[in-house]
């Protein structure tokens, strides 16, 4: 993984053209090469990388001079937040929407909140931004477009979400992350509903006489929550996924728009050090799903074992 | 047994019969008006895309046939020539109703050729994995199951940071991200034809695993796989866009849809909307079209829901 990733990233393209100016010295030019290693031959490269990844060092940005990994690092508190916030309006907009559409499936407005929610799949989250631009930014004025606003710093890490000025900067973009999984939130609640309003425990309750709130509440949302939860986890490295979308658009200053940059501008080591990362990220979060699902839900593993 | 003969004979689709399959199908495909519209919209889209150059203004990528005289008019305006440019032009006087057209044809010709070649691969593993089992099987599915754990987006990110911008590369990009998902649909209903008696009929009239494989199983695997690749196109044009729009897809010389976006958007906040705006709306209407066929295509091929 780590070889293709580099010697893919290496025919892309010379950074040299990029970062150095053509009318610079000859010296100056040879300078540079030599100074990021670039004369070497290629598997002297890829052998140097990989001895200094495995100790931790993914090299230096070209166009920081940085680490690439401490680079990305202060990227990513601006990505957590996002992603966080974005993670919290889908989850406190979606569950109460999916329960309303399982509940009352077969009324008008389970239908709307079911379109609403097929609108945020198949739509492109790019597209969506724009528009939230245009409305609320351009044509309404009432919230900001780009950047991260003011930030304060807890524990040394920035952060928008205890300003008024960043609040307000991170709710369009918040927004159109919130959407695929609020959208994936909705479907999976109403089905879990639909599915266990059949089920005997609902009958035994309601032959209880318990009233209809206290049955959503308390006895079918316990248990729809199961798979809920865990693919609230998968979603959680999708968003980091999405955000590189996201942050393009309103110019969020986090991991995902230094990737996009990187890619622009060439900067190998931290296209590599991010590839890495991502893709670690994804596999340490499938793992930890896989393993809290078959711990959370026994039938999972009764179905694996009868196969 | 009945049952088992008339799916025989809805795959072979004899023309003599009155109520044939094919009319069948007809009637209730036009059940749904919504459904109706949408496929006469995407027809129409692929007529524009197709026949776009015998009707535009100008080839918007010609720059003999550019007048810089008409640059930046808004929609409606009429040029120094007379005429009317109905989604107004760009900085360098595109008429913007054809840079829609000419985006249209590049952006569904990607995601047409990806989607064909996707197919083709996906159902090749999927039906040889749901044939075959055991090793064969676990062996693609795990491949399959590693891809699809990934995010379209992120998978597409890595390909294209890798290989560098241009079409053929975007299409290769769609064509990784997409084959799993055929193969993995096209497996699931392999895995159940094949327990049933016709397939055992043919295996005992010692025909070729190819035979049996291409000439009996595929047809009766084959409703999910049409579903299935009508929303594919969808959404390969949406992560075309995405990808065109964060500026590692396509190149400048080949602007589809989500590079029109792109480029207008450094003009949307000093008014010129238009430019971000109208191949917005074109992008929009073609994956709800899209998707909208797709949805009662699945409505109406579903065995369950025929009953």
């Amino acid at each position: 993984m780590s070889l293709v990733v580099f010697v893919g990233v290496y025919a892309i393209g010379n950074p040299i053209t990029v970062l150095i100016d053509p009318r610079a010295p000859q010296e100056a030019i040879q300078r540079a090469i030599h100074d990021l290693g670039l004369d070497r031959p290629l598997y002297e490269q890829y052998f140097f990388f990989l001895k200094n990844a495995l100790a931790g060092h993914l090299g230096n940005s070209f166009v920081f001079n940085e680490p690439a990994l401490w680079v990305i690092m202060q990227r990513f508190p601006a990505t957590l937040e996002l992603t966080l916030t974005a993670m919290v309006i889908a989850s406190v907009t979606g569950l109460p929407l999916g329960l309303i559409a399982g509940y009352w499936s077969d009324k008008p407005v389970s239908r709307v909140i079911m379109t609403g929610s097929i609108l945020g799949f198949i739509l492109p989250s790019f597209w969506v931004g724009l528009m939230l631009i245009i409305v609320f930014s351009i044509e309404l004025g009432y919230l900001p477009a780009t950047g991260r606003g003011a930030t304060v710093a807890i524990f040394g890490v920035e952060t928008s979400l205890l300003t008024l000025d960043g609040l307000r900067h991170i709710l369009l973009p918040a927004i159109n992350l919130s959407l695929f999984p609020m959208a994936l939130i909705i479907r999976l609640t109403r089905a879990g509903v639909r599915e266990h309003l059949q089920l005997d425990y609902v009958k035994y309750a309601r032959a209880k006489g318990l009233t209809n709130r206290r049955i959503l509440f308390t006895h079918v949302l316990k248990n729809i929550m199961i798979p809920v939860i865990t693919v609230m986890g998968l979603l959680f490295g999708l968003i980091i996924a999405f955000a590189v979308v996201t942050e393009s658009v309103f110019a969020w200053p986090g991991m995902g728009k230094l990737i996009i940059d990187s890619i622009t501008l060439l900067d190998r080591p931290v296209i590599v050090a991010y590839l890495l990362l991502t893709v670690g990220l994804f596999i340490v979060i499938n793992l930890v799903v896989d393993i809290l699902y078959s711990i959370l839900d026994p039938r999972v593993r009764l179905s694996e074992e009868t196969r | 047994m009945n049952e088992i003969v008339d799916g025989g004979r809805r795959a072979g689709a004899p023309a003599a019969d009155r109520d044939t399959p094919f009319r069948r199908f007809v009637a209730d495909f036009t059940a749904s008006r919504i459904a109706v519209a949408a496929l006469v919209t995407f027809v129409t889209i692929i007529l524009v895309a197709l026949l776009g150059p015998l009707f535009t203004l100008q080839n918007p990528y010609d720059l003999a046939q550019l007048n810089l005289w008409d640059s930046g008019l808004p929609p409606g305006a009429t040029g120094t020539d007379g005429q009317v440019y109905l989604l107004g032009t760009d900085d360098q006087g595109r008429d913007m109703v054809s840079a829609v057209v000419y985006g249209l044809r590049i952006s569904l010709g990607v995601a047409i050729s990806s989607g064909v070649i996707a197919v083709i691969i996906g159902t090749t593993a999927g039906i040889v994995a749901g044939y075959f089992g055991g090793r064969v099987d676990t062996l693609i599915m795990r491949v399959v199951d590693m891809q699809l754990a990934f995010p379209a987006v992120l998978v597409a990110l890595i390909l294209l940071a890798v290989l560098g911008r241009g079409v053929d590369k975007i299409i290769f990009a769609l064509i990784t991200v997409q084959w799993a998902y055929y193969a993995r649909t096209v497996r699931s209903s392999a895995v159940v034809e094949r327990r049933k008696d016709y397939i055992a009929a043919a295996r005992c009239l010692s025909l070729g695993a190819g035979r049996v494989i291409f000439h009996h199983l595929l047809p009766n695997c084959i409703a999910p796989l049409i579903v299935l690749a009508t929303i594919e196109v969808a959404s390969a044009v949406a992560l075309e866009a995405t990808l065109s729009f964060l500026g590692v897809g396509l190149p400048v010389t080949e602007p589809s849809l989500g590079l029109l976006i792109s480029n207008g958007y450094q003009y949307m906040l000093s008014g010129r909307y238009w430019l971000s705006f109208y191949p917005g709306v074109a992008l929009l209407i073609t994956i709800v079209s899209i998707n909208l066929v797709g949805d009662q295509l699945r409505d109406v091929l579903n065995p369950r829901l025929q009953e």
